[in-house]
């Protein structure tokens, strides 16, 4: 008698099993002097997510179940990996400091900051290939408590230890929440694979109340993860107080995983009883386009500010789920990478002002940019410009995309709210360029230092050319493709229209 | 020709600094020659679209990137390119601080207002529209006057909710319309030829006309036009002024009479009390305040207002005078603010009670200005004249009540725009004034302006006989409609040809 193996199929599970090696690697990148650190590290995590990049791109156009059906690969989930590899990308050169510049144990070592790193990556890769209740849950985990250690990893900054503290808190209160409702799904439907429960729920046989209360749960649950109003008042505190590069990595990369799981666990396994959720997700929506909107006018922190503009835009991404629709998810695929690029761009511009001045990301740290540092003053404009939608930008296609799937699949009155929450947006989002172009730079003030959260461990603000070039770049390249996406989105629609076609049999 | 101003601006920040300005002033010659060009090529008597570009551009979304050029638009882009150059190189005689970015954002603004004079997809129309915002944005924000930031921010804000309410409604019409035409297309072409059901009409109309009379600005919706006239930098204001209100009335020619007939038809009187409010009202505050780009501003409202009574007359001739409106009042316009910004640099003031005895040595000056006031008050023998005159006709012959009303108007605008000239040019000299005579360089680009306005005076057929097929061909989309209607079992409407007589 033989004992036959299950089938592992290695070529699909490839960019996983790269991270995971990654991760191990990296690690023992710790036992390295810490002179050789950064560099042989960074460039080690670097590789580690240039392979799996590639590996994506490599199983780009294969469908088919891993692992006996926990995972899923196809072009949804690895636009997740893409974009959240994208963000960890960028953010391993926006986390490096002068080492001069601060003392020793004040900030993590590079090690221990980019294996957390590669982690939750992996998680997000995880995340958007899970096709099983319980991968899910533990994939979510994964993206999680990286990140809670992550946001505390500033040690002597009070701020970033109550970012972190917080938001184990909160986050962990949406994955209890969020696991009793997949508990309660699978009470109602007896199995945790997503096919299986569409099934059972087309057929009818599932007792309702019960699928009820776990869709609202689960909702809830994944509203706190993407920071859904009115589940989101952990965002902007977590997002000032955590270290700047960890708030962007947060903020594009969990927020592309997130969205392509709720679109996979809603679209594919409760995609029958799409009457029942798609009115409490539009209201969702349109509560959080209005509280991020509005939350964020009276923002004088970038980071807060843009804490609040993320949870607007989540409301603008949740509308392209709630059109439940091919083209919902082709829209909220393009928005998602739109997001990425706007956003890590205007994040490398505030952490470069934070080492610069004495305002930490305080909106008087970028006045009078467009005079002094243009190179700096065009990415934030670019990134501003574009998210708050306005034409020549990725970020405007995206409101188009989104938009007209709205309309399609007759939610006009989503779109409206759309269109709103623009116009409430313009208010913030131009005030920052205003202050870019339009005011003085803002005079010295000692007083002011204390208020910010970066500034107290700054003894020498002045930058040195070549690291602020590591910065530099990504932001240029960012802004650049924001505009480029926006003059010719086509490519990027043809990638979210092959991401979005993967889940066309489900609708 | 739509990319060299922005392609030109781009170069603005290679070239040494003291290219730029010569850059610029290449740039929007380069582009005026080519409209010169288009103008003479035009093939008069045919409704069609000419020098017609389409490419597909996002096929997912059924955008394509189509250009075209008729009747209506012709002499606007002409007037487009021609005022450009002419601020460009007013400015360029000034070299302002951070010229780099200022000819920019002038290069980016003309790319926008041609693209949306050009566009022949809906969406595209709706991008470009937007589009033209941000640059004066910055130029209003970046180098205006007192209390600019705020000012330019309620411009924008105010702008962009009647543009993105524009922007749903165009995803609506395209949508909508995609049951019928079989695939998603913003292709005006493909909308016109599908009309949207009625009641969906409606809505679809409030937005766009939101939209355009916000931007004119018309009465009730004009509360960013005082701020921002008074913090934009002159030149800039000119073209804000002169170019971008025109944009709006295009928008209703272009877009709403063809895709919404039966909307048009429908709020038409609605329209028409808004349009003559604005007469009235813009005339009244213009000879009322005393700051004269606030005259020049409210006398904007109220010319704004005749042309869209001229084209919601719905009748070929109203349409007619509009567009021929649209263009004097564009040349009038720039030539008031560009004279004002000469007034300013010889007083250091821009209130009437400030100024005075301007003429005493610069009688070329004077007479340039008295050219272009007498332009503004539509005085019998300039195009405005004749252009009021078509409009008054239309009315007349549709809406008499309106057209009597609205007549009241040409009485005010004489007294205003004489009252500006007075007081500025003749009077009493006040100390602060210098009367000192237009520069060469200055002269050079006020005198082809002021020519213009006197050639179109003395040859308005140049503009009517190009215009007058296509404008037939935009007013007639909406004279059937009376039949489709009844066809459907509408009863609620009068038909057109009663309205009319």
């Amino acid at each position: 008698m033989t004992f036959t193996a299950p089938h592992i199929d290695y070529a699909g599970l490839s960019p996983v099993i790269a991270l995971t090696a990654g991760i191990v690697v990296v690690l023992l990148g710790g036992v390295l002097s810490s002179r050789h650190q950064r560099l042989v590290v960074s460039a080690l995590s670097l590789a580690t997510l240039a392979t799996a990049a590639g590996l994506s791109v490599w199983q780009w156009g294969n469908q088919e179940d891993l692992v006996a059906g926990a995972l899923r690969l196809d072009e949804l989930g690895l636009s997740a990996t893409l974009i959240a590899i994208f963000a960890a990308w960028v953010c391993i050169p926006l986390s490096w400091r002068d080492p001069a510049a601060e003392p020793e144990g004040t900030e993590p070592r590079h090690t221990e900051f980019q294996a957390l790193l590669l982690s939750s990556v992996l998680g997000m890769t995880l995340l958007a290939q899970a096709q099983n209740l319980i991968a899910f849950f533990v994939a979510l985990e994964l993206l999680s408590v990286p990140l809670y250690v992550l946001c505390g990893s500033s040690l002597r900054r009070e701020r970033s230890l109550e970012s972190g503290l917080k938001y184990l808190i909160v986050g962990s209160l949406g994955s209890a929440t969020l696991l009793y409702g997949l508990a309660m799904i699978y009470g109602a439907a007896g199995s945790t694979d997503f096919g299986t429960i569409d099934q059972v729920l087309t057929n009818g046989n599932a007792s309702d109340s019960l699928v009820l209360m776990g869709v609202a749960l689960i909702a809830t649950g994944l509203a706190f993860k993407t920071s859904v109003a009115p589940f989101h008042q952990w965002t902007p505190d977590v997002y000032q107080g955590a270290p700047t590069p960890v708030t962007a990595f947060m903020a594009v990369a969990t927020k592309a995983a997130a969205f392509v799981a709720l679109v996979r666990i809603f679209d594919v396994a409760l995609g029958s009883i799409v009457d029942d959720w798609q009115p409490a997700l539009s209201v969702l929506a349109i509560i959080s386009i209005a509280v991020g909107n509005i939350g964020a006018l009276g923002q004088n922190s970038l980071k807060r500010l843009l804490g609040y503009s993320g949870i607007a835009q989540a409301g603008y991404m949740l509308v392209g789920v709630a059109a439940a629709s091919e083209l919902g998810v082709n829209a909220l695929v393009f928005y998602l990478a739109a997001y990425a690029l706007m956003n890590l761009a205007a994040f490398a511009v505030v952490v470069v002002r934070e080492r610069e001045t004495p305002w930490g990301d305080d909106i008087k740290s970028v006045q009078g940019l467009g005079r002094e540092r243009p190179e700096l003053a065009w990415p934030l404009t670019i990134s501003m410009l574009a998210l708050s939608g306005l034409p020549a930008t990725a970020g405007f296609m995206g409101k188009l995309f989104l938009i007209e799937a709205a309309v399609d699949a007759d939610h006009t009155y989503l779109g409206v709210a759309i269109a709103i929450g623009t116009m409430i947006s313009l208010a913030y989002y131009l005030r920052v360029v205003a202050a870019v172009w339009m005011r003085p730079a803002a005079e010295p003030a000692p007083a002011m230092a204390g208020g910010s959260p970066e500034a107290d461990e700054e003894a020498a603000p002045a930058p040195k050319g070549t690291r602020c070039l590591a910065i530099l770049v990504p932001a240029g390249i960012c802004a650049a493709a924001t505009v480029f996406f926006g003059v010719i989105p086509s490519p990027l629609v043809d990638w979210a229209n092959h991401a979005g076609g993967a889940l066309a049999p489900f609708f | 020709m739509l990319w060299l101003p922005v392609a030109a601006g781009l170069l603005c920040f290679v070239v040494p600094r003291r290219g730029v300005p010569v850059v610029a002033v290449l740039g929007t010659l380069g582009t005026l020659g080519i409209a010169i060009g288009i103008v003479a090529g035009f093939q008069g008597g045919t409704a069609g679209l000419q020098h017609v570009v389409d490419e597909s551009w996002i096929p997912d979304l059924g955008v394509r990137y189509e250009l075209g050029i008729d009747g209506i638009s012709l002499f606007l882009v002409l007037l487009t390119a021609l005022l450009w150059a002419g601020a460009t190189a007013f400015t360029a005689f000034r070299m302002p601080e951070r010229r780099r970015i200022y000819f920019f954002m002038l290069g980016l603004a003309e790319t926008g207002v041609l693209g949306a004079f050009l566009a022949q997809d809906l969406l595209l129309f709706v991008l470009f529209f937007d589009l033209m915002l941000v640059p004066f944005w910055f130029l209003i924000g970046t180098f205006g006057g007192e209390n600019r930031i705020a000012a330019t921010t309620k411009l924008i804000v105010y702008t962009l909710v009647g543009s993105l309410l524009m922007l749903v409604a165009a995803i609506a019409t395209a949508v909508l319309a995609s049951g019928d035409i079989g695939h998603l297309s913003f292709s005006l072409a493909d909308l016109r030829a599908n009309p949207l059901s009625s009641g969906s009409q409606y809505w679809v109309f409030c937005f766009f006309a939101a939209a355009f009379l916000i931007k004119m600005p018309a009465f009730l919706v004009h509360g960013w036009m005082p701020d921002a006239y008074r913090a934009a930098p002159l030149p800039v204001l000119a073209l804000f002024s002169a170019v971008l209100s025109k944009v709006a009335a295009y928008g209703f020619l272009r877009i709403v009479l063809p895709l919404y007939p039966q909307a048009t038809v429908h709020f038409q009187e609605l329209i028409l009390v808004i349009g003559v409010a604005g007469i009235l009202y813009g005339s009244v505050m213009a000879f009322t305040v005393t700051n004269v780009r606030l005259i020049a501003g409210y006398s904007s409202i109220a010319q704004l207002s005749f042309i869209t009574i001229g084209i919601f007359s719905l009748r070929p001739d109203g349409a007619d005078g509009a567009v021929l409106q649209m263009v004097n009042h564009g040349l009038v316009v720039a030539g008031i603010f560009l004279i004002v910004a000469l007034l300013w640099e010889r007083s250091g003031s821009e209130d009437l009670t400030r100024l005075g005895g301007m003429a005493l040595r610069a009688p070329v000056l004077a007479a340039l200005f008295l050219i272009v006031a007498l332009g503004n008050l539509a005085m019998p023998g300039t195009a405005n004249f004749i252009g009021e005159f078509y409009i008054l006709f239309g009315v007349f012959q549709s809406k008499i009540v309106f057209a009597f009303v609205a007549s009241i108007g040409i009485a005010l605008a004489a007294y205003y725009s004489i009252r500006l000239f007075q007081r500025t040019m003749h009077h009493r000299r006040t100390e602060n004034v210098d009367s000192r005579e237009i520069g060469v360089r200055d002269a050079v680009v006020l005198a082809p302006l002021v020519g213009c306005i006197v050639a179109l005076a003395l040859y308005p057929g140049l503009i009517l006989g190009r215009a007058d097929s296509s404008v037939q061909a935009t007013t007639a989309a909406v004279k059937p409609e009376p039949n489709v209607i009844t066809a459907k079992g509408w009863t609620g409407y009068a038909p057109v040809s009663e309205v009319t007589k």
